[in-house]
């Protein structure tokens, strides 16, 4: 094992601009995957 | 090749791998050694991810899976956003608390020694044979197609790789893939940039992609529930969660990526990165395979891509069938393409007669696609252990006929950059798990020894290269070893990511139930993979499942004791 200093909390804020909490930062990515899927879905439909 | 692409490419490899080894050529404290740079920010970790994970076989094979079957193989990688959420919110925290340097020793922590074992053990097992894989498989292919010899192929790549991964360990490793991953950017947008323009005069990125649509290539997203489909929305999240989970969560090449980094909020925001780029990077790659699709359309097309095996075959008493189906392809090649210019006259001037020429011009592709499965069958009947799957050969054969001189060195160094990166990552996880839970296991009193130990990493790290380099030269012997080894993956992991779900969510299960039922569970896998003909794809739903089954059982019916709550 190695011992390291103690890690700051795990839902200390993300440190990016917009976002206060982790939970916010991964409502984000799951937010930006569901706009990608619904973009490949009517890049499917317009090309088709 | 001419002498600028050996410049370009020689330059470009050399020149990574010579900056990374002697940049960290001073790395004697083993936690930089096996972690990289304290210093470490997102950005590199979430490079170094991607890096790990992006085969050379990525760039070979999935431009080669959008020319044959379209970008619907994007589905597959649907899951893993929501897998990488799930690491960033529960595994990740832990192992940063603990301070591990692997996956296994959490194990230890979380159950006893002897699940840790177990897990270190079989994460060797399976990557240790899968080892040689990820140098052959894309030698195999550069070889054939270059002419160059295959194992002057398999031992240079190798030696690099070992020499600046021995020499740095984990920060030359990071340090090198960022380097690798710009080559590969920059590679592909060139690549792009390349086929846009080899496209016919007027037809353009949108009349292309018009027509890769019409020909079925651009289906990204299938809502259906048919189980006859392999590629659908459905089977994308819920099997790619799974699969990403397994090799993100529990897979040291990737631990040992994030693990490292100035703080917790790095390997987050390194994996946040993956989970946004992935899937429009795969996109993106799939889309280039159909657009060669295309270009292809309006060109004389070979029958048979990997050109090499074909000439070999159409030899002697074979040469007359042979010649008499190419001649037949290219006749039906040529009905194809006016049945195209047919097609897109009526699309690009809204004609009624547009739904009719669309037809035609699906019946011609039909009748290409026939002949084409006729050479893959003149092949087996003439040599059964002929290799039939000429898709890998669509993209590489495309870029070294249409691309100008300099851009072929750079477009094989995007190749072998990524050989070089996720083989780089492999024997970084294997040289630390042989370190840190079997040497380290059975040496306690080395521990303490931060030189020793950082020695013992570099020799074991070395000797798993040279383990790949062996395995990869004897695996050119089988063709269908990769397909095998893939299989050997697949019987180990569910049982891992079993453990590591019980590790996890079921806090009140001990270890001396769960390596029972880890044993057990695995068991279990082989009984039924010598028994059942299912894809070999579901023992790793299998394994996971049984392992956490019977966990709980098994905990159910041990005497109960009271188990330390530590995370």
């Amino acid at each position: 094992m190695n011992p390291e200093p103690p890690e700051p909390h795990s839902d200390e804020s993300p440190g990016v601009p917009g976002f206060r909490t982790w939970r916010g930062i991964y409502l984000f990515v799951f937010g930006v995957f569901v706009l990608v899927v619904a973009l490949l879905a009517l890049f499917s439909r317009w090309f088709a | 090749m001419n002498t600028l692409d050996w410049i370009v490419l020689l330059v470009t490899m050399l020149g990574i791998a010579a900056y990374g080894a002697w940049h960290t050529r001073h790395t004697d404290h083993l936690d930089t050694y096996l972690k990289g740079s304290k210093t470490t920010k997102w950005g590199t970790i979430g490079i170094s991810v991607m890096a790990t994970q992006a085969s050379a076989i990525t760039f070979l094979s999935i431009p080669g899976q959008g020319f044959e079957s379209g970008i619907g193989f994007v589905q597959n990688y649907f899951g893993l956003p929501l897998a990488l959420i799930i690491v960033c919110a529960v595994f990740l925290p832990i192992y940063r608390k603990l301070g591990v340097y692997t996956a296994y020793e959490f194990l230890g922590q979380r159950f006893d020694a002897k699940t840790r074992l177990l897990g270190a053990g079989l994460f060797l097992l399976q990557r240790g044979l899968a080892a040689g894989v990820t140098i052959y498989a894309p030698a195999i292919i550069l070889a054939t197609v270059l002419g160059w010899r295959l194992d002057v192929t398999i031992i240079s790549t190798g030696l690099l790789v070992i020499i600046y991964t021995v020499t740095g360990g984990s920060m030359a490793v990071n340090l090198t893939q960022k380097w690798q991953m710009g080559i590969i950017f920059g590679g592909m947008i060139i690549a792009f940039a390349i086929l846009i323009a080899r496209l016919p005069d007027g037809l353009g990125f949108s009349g292309a992609a018009h027509l890769a649509g019409a020909m079925g290539k651009l289906q990204a997203v299938d809502f259906s529930f048919s189980p006859d489909k392999r590629y659908t929305l459905w089977t994308g999240i819920f099997g790619g969660l799974f699969l990403s989970l397994s090799y993100f969560g529990t897979d040291q090449s990737q631990v040992q990526r994030y693990i490292g980094g100035a703080a917790l909020r790095e390997g987050r925001l390194g994996l946040m990165f993956n989970a946004l780029l992935k899937v429009p990077m795969q996109f993106s790659i799939l889309l280039l395979g159909a657009l060669v699709f295309v270009f292809y359309q309006f060109q004389p097309a070979p029958v048979f891509y990997n050109r090499v095996e074909w000439q070999q075959h159409a030899t002697g008493t074979n040469a007359v069938a042979f010649h008499a189906i190419e001649e037949k392809h290219a006749a039906l090649h040529a009905a194809k393409q006016e049945k195209i210019r047919l097609w897109l006259d009526a699309y690009n001037h809204h004609r009624p007669t547009e739904p009719a020429a669309r037809a035609d011009m699906l019946q011609a592709q039909a009748a290409t696609d026939a002949v084409r499965k006729e050479a893959r069958d003149a092949l087996t009947a003439t040599d059964r252990f002929a290799d039939t799957k000429d898709s890998d050969y669509v993209f590489i054969g495309f870029i070294l006929e249409q691309f100008p001189h300099g851009a072929i060195g750079l477009l094989i160094a995007v190749m072998i950059a990524a050989a070089l990166g996720s083989k780089a990552g492999e024997l970084n996880a294997l040289g630390t798990t042989t370190t840190i839970d079997l040497w380290r296991y059975f040496r306690p009193l080395a521990v303490h020894d931060e030189a020793r130990n950082v020695r013992a990493a570099k020799w074991f790290t070395a000797l798993w290269g040279f383990v790949a380099i062996g395995f990869a030269l004897f695996a050119g012997f089988s063709e269908n070893l990769i397909e095998a080894i893939n299989i050997i993956g697949s019987i180990f992991y569910g049982v891992v990511l079993g453990i590591f779900c019980v590790a996890f969510f079921l806090k009140r299960i001990g270890g001396t139930a769960v390596f029972w039922a880890a044993v057990a569970g695995q068991i279990l896998v082989f009984i039924l993979f010598f028994t059942l003909h299912i894809s070999y794809l579901w023992y790793n739903l299998i394994g996971c499942a049984a392992c956490v089954l019977f966990s709980i059982v098994l905990q159910a019916l041990l005497p109960s004791r009271s188990i330390t709550q530590k995370f």
